[in-house]
């Protein structure tokens, strides 16, 4: 299954990039994923190994299950305001 | 009405303040964060809001609601900036109307503190010395995101 991987700020700064579409296997969860991610060597091993991340849009927990065609942001820590 | 906007444009504290009131409302609080000339101990020049827009719009209108509910009033408007801001620039407008002053200073607060904890806004500064930096920030939902440091 095909999921879209957005990063900002200092992270996307990080690893270059503000998106990446990967394929994963059926049943990969968000903690899944950011390892997948982390294990492209270089500076993406400098992603935190339990970051902030957004599901759709929201807030969500690392064990949950992603589905085909999902947009998962790693969120660094915020500063609005 | 609940107002919630993310905008590139400069923040008119006027229409924040339009977005609230009712006949029954003896309580207007207008609260304004603006681009400070120094943080932890640099001179700042300006600096760059960037956020996860469709995300940030979203999360800014449920801060709205949830502050509204807290305290039974459906006049609050936030807006939020993004893009480049200089040193007096507003970079986020509260406004809350409530029947009494409790209440309105309440909500006011509760929005701002949300956002400082929640919003996915990220904060470039631009030093007098030339260098630029990310703003350390608060990890989403951690507590703790309160006075000092980068808060306006």
């Amino acid at each position: 299954m095909r999921i879209r991987t957005l990063f900002f700020a200092s992270f996307k700064d990080l690893v270059g990039t503000g998106r990446i579409d990967l394929d994963v296997p059926d049943g990969t969860t968000v903690a899944g994923l950011v390892s997948a991610l982390r294990k492209r060597g270089g500076t993406w091993e400098k992603l935190p190994a339990e970051p902030a991340v957004a599901v759709n849009l929201e807030y969500s927990e690392l064990s949950r299950a992603l589905h085909h065609g999902d947009e998962v942001a790693v969120i660094p820590p915020v500063a609005g305001g | 009405m609940i107002f919630a906007d993310l905008t590139r444009d400069e923040i008119s504290p006027q229409e924040a303040l339009a977005r609230v009131g009712a006949p029954g409302h003896g309580a207007v609080v207008l609260f304004l964060g603006v681009v400070r000339d120094h943080n932890e101990g640099r001179g700042v020049q300006g600096l760059e809001y960037e956020a996860y827009e469709e995300m940030a719009e979203r999360v800014l209108e449920e801060i709205a609601r949830e502050a509204a509910r807290r305290v039974g009033s459906d006049r609050v408007a936030v807006i939020h900036r993004v893009g480049d801001l200089a040193v007096g620039d507003v970079s986020v407008a509260v406004a809350v109307s409530t029947p009494h002053r409790g209440e309105a200073y309440e909500a006011s607060r509760y929005v701002i503190e949300e956002i400082k904890k929640r919003l996915p806004v990220w904060k470039r500064e631009r030093y007098a010395d030339g260098e630029e930096g990310w703003v350390p920030g608060h990890p989403p939902g951690e507590a703790g995101a309160g006075e000092g440091g980068d808060t306006p």
